[in-house]
């Protein structure tokens, strides 16, 4: 349980680590890189079951953020490791009740098999896609995104706020875990008859720290949002020409099978000769 | 329960982000009328406990598994539950970004399927008609099991909709809500014994923390017995509407193939080939998975190989390029 609790900790701060560095990439303007991101999850979303050929040139995006953003692969997918297994059991059906025959370029292949594989890359694509943001823009800039997108404000303070004490809740929900596993050695999690008093000691702690923490912000001036970091955040050129560039490449190969027809070219040009 | 984006189309998505930015709406007003400014801090603050709590593992006396906190009762049981939605938002949210939990595109199907009838349902159905005015530990124990139960199985069968409106699955309606309903009906009681033993010791310690249970002079809108008719006649409805619905409608796999292959049926010929393409049928996963005879269709697949990487090679080298002249501006 305890490891449990140690590695979302580790997963928290690294991939705040890695957002707070000074990349080109971490300096774009956070409004367009959360629109490119939503934009790029919608355009592979909406490939058909079938289309494989098309969603296997989606890979672009992500790619050039890996190695614009210089972020390592392998991290990224021991973290998404855990989510691949529930969309691969959702598509495992398809190859069995799906017994129709498509016809992808020379093969004859069975429909479902195409639609799970689609499934899976659907998949990947996605979650790759919101891991690359959160890796190269701080939770803090998120939110700052969302409310220069309109976002309620009440909704952006409390996400704001919520972010800020997961880690303490974190660190204080692994000290009495493991203060409670070193009292009962052995067993696998926590007793049923301390169910009630061990959280709910935290709970009462955590409503008295909620008051203590709003009186601590009216101390220090807060007026019901965080301008503080909307002073950093400046629309340029730069993230302009990044977004549509992006906003440009995406609908491109969303309209085109870009690989395809890359590849009819090459080959029809080594015919020629 | 969180959805990743790849369930999700496109249409289904922003429907039930429609509908989770109504309800947010209208929570946020609510809140607003309330005019309490210590709201948000409490509301980020039980966000994160209600986060970190989530991992605490609890055994499940009798068997070797664990159970964990129902996240939308407890807060809307403390906050209500247009705070508690609010707040569930939030969860949700950091869920999706940092520990690719649930999609972002699709974190308008997971408010709906996790906070709106956790915080909504859950409060306004069963939490306020059998607490107001008349808390004692069994009534507690009572709405928070009911309320986690009834909440868990509405979210999964919206879970079982949405997947299929979305055509991800092959899995027919019945199979597919048969494999859902069962599990979360167990996942629901044990999330809302331990949400129970949680909200007894609150009660006990600070009745005053929850939520209704204060307001002893206000009648609740609906008694038990108006609660328990309204959501018998919205089962029926629902019930006996999706299964008209699944009726009717053709299969929509036909109308794929024929659109992809421009053929819904193979041809076959001869007694041993129909026996032999019977036993392919049932066996392979990849059937005819070889060349045809025509050079040109070899020539595609061949193109789309060389096709991908080449581009993947441009796009790698060009950021390469980009990022080799950045360094050496610096």
């Amino acid at each position: 349980m305890t490891s449990k609790i140690d590695g979302a900790m580790y997963d928290l701060h690294h991939i705040d680590a890695l957002a707070s560095r000074d990349t080109g990439i971490n300096r774009i303007y956070s409004p367009v890189k959360l629109m490119v991101t939503v934009m790029y999850i919608a355009l592979v979303m909406s490939f058909s079951k079938y289309d494989i050929a098309g969603l296997a040139g989606m890979f672009v995006y992500p790619a050039a953020m890996f190695i614009l953003g210089d972020i390592s692969f392998r991290d990224t997918l021991r973290r998404i490791r855990a989510v691949l297994p529930l969309i691969c059991i959702i598509g495992i059906f398809n190859p069995l009740l799906d017994r129709s025959v498509i016809q992808i370029g020379a093969f004859a292949v069975r429909g479902g098999a195409v639609s799970m594989a689609t499934l899976i890359l659907k998949g990947f694509y996605t979650v790759l896609a919101a891991y690359l943001l959160a890796a190269t823009c701080s939770a803090e800039r998120i939110c700052l995104a969302l409310e220069i997108l309109h976002v309620p404000r009440m909704i952006v303070t409390q996400i704001m706020l919520m972010y800020r004490y997961i880690f303490l809740f974190l660190g204080e929900v692994g000290r009495i875990s493991q203060a409670y596993a070193l009292r009962a050695p052995g067993q696998k999690g926590i007793h049923f008859k301390a169910w009630g008093a061990l959280v709910g000691q935290l709970l009462l702690r955590s409503i008295d720290r909620a008051g203590r923490v709003y009186e601590s912000m009216l101390l220090r001036g807060f007026n019901g949002s965080f301008s503080v970091f909307r002073q950093k955040e400046r629309l340029r050129l730069r993230d302009a020409a990044f977004g549509s560039f992006w906003a440009a490449v995406l609908i491109l190969f969303r309209s085109v099978p870009v690989v395809v027809e890359v590849g009819n070219a090459v080959t029809a040009s080594f015919g020629a000769r | 329960m969180h959805m990743a984006d790849a369930l999700v189309a496109p249409a289904v998505a922003g429907t039930m982000y429609a509908c989770s930015a109504a309800a947010a709406a209208y929570s946020i007003k609510k809140v607003r009328e309330e005019n309490d400014p210590e709201k948000i801090p409490v509301m980020g603050v039980m966000g994160a406990f209600v986060f970190a709590t989530q991992m605490v593992n609890f055994t499940i006396p009798g068997t070797g598994s664990s159970g964990h906190l129902c996240g939308g009762m407890l807060l809307s049981a403390i906050l209500g539950p247009h705070a508690g939605f609010l707040t569930m938002i939030g969860i949700l949210l950091i869920q999706a970004l940092l520990f690719a939990d649930g999609g972002l595109l699709a974190l308008g199907c997971n408010i709906w399927n996790m906070a709106f009838y956790g915080c909504f349902v859950g409060a306004l159905l069963i939490w306020r008609p059998l607490l107001t005015g008349k808390a004692d530990k069994t009534r507690i124990i009572t709405a928070s099991i009911l309320g986690c139960v009834l909440t868990l199985q509405l979210g999964a069968f919206s879970v079982t909709l949405e997947t299929l409106c979305s055509g991800v699955t092959e899995l027919p309606f019945a199979v597919f809500a048969a494999a859902m309903q069962p599990v979360h009906l167990i996942i629901g009681l044990v999330e809302g014994l331990i949400t129970a033993a949680v909200l007894c010791f609150v009660y006990d310690a600070r009745p005053e923390l929850l939520w209704g249970i204060s307001s002893s002079g206000r009648r609740a809108r609906f008694d038990l017995k108006t609660t328990l008719v309204i959501l018998t006649v919205c089962t029926a409805l629902i019930g006996g509407g999706m299964s008209l619905a699944a009726s009717g409608d053709p299969d929509g796999l036909e109308w794929s193939i024929e659109k992809t292959a421009g053929t819904a049926e193979l041809e076959a010929e001869g007694g041993l080939y129909e026996k032999a393409a019977e036993v392919q049928e049932i066996s392979s996963i990849l059937p005819d998975y070889s060349f045809r005879s025509s050079e040109s269709a070899a020539g595609t697949s061949f193109s789309g190989l060389i096709g991908s990487l080449i581009v993947g090679l441009f796009c790698a080298g060009s950021c390469m390029l980009l990022r080799i002249f950045r360094k050496t501006r610096r």
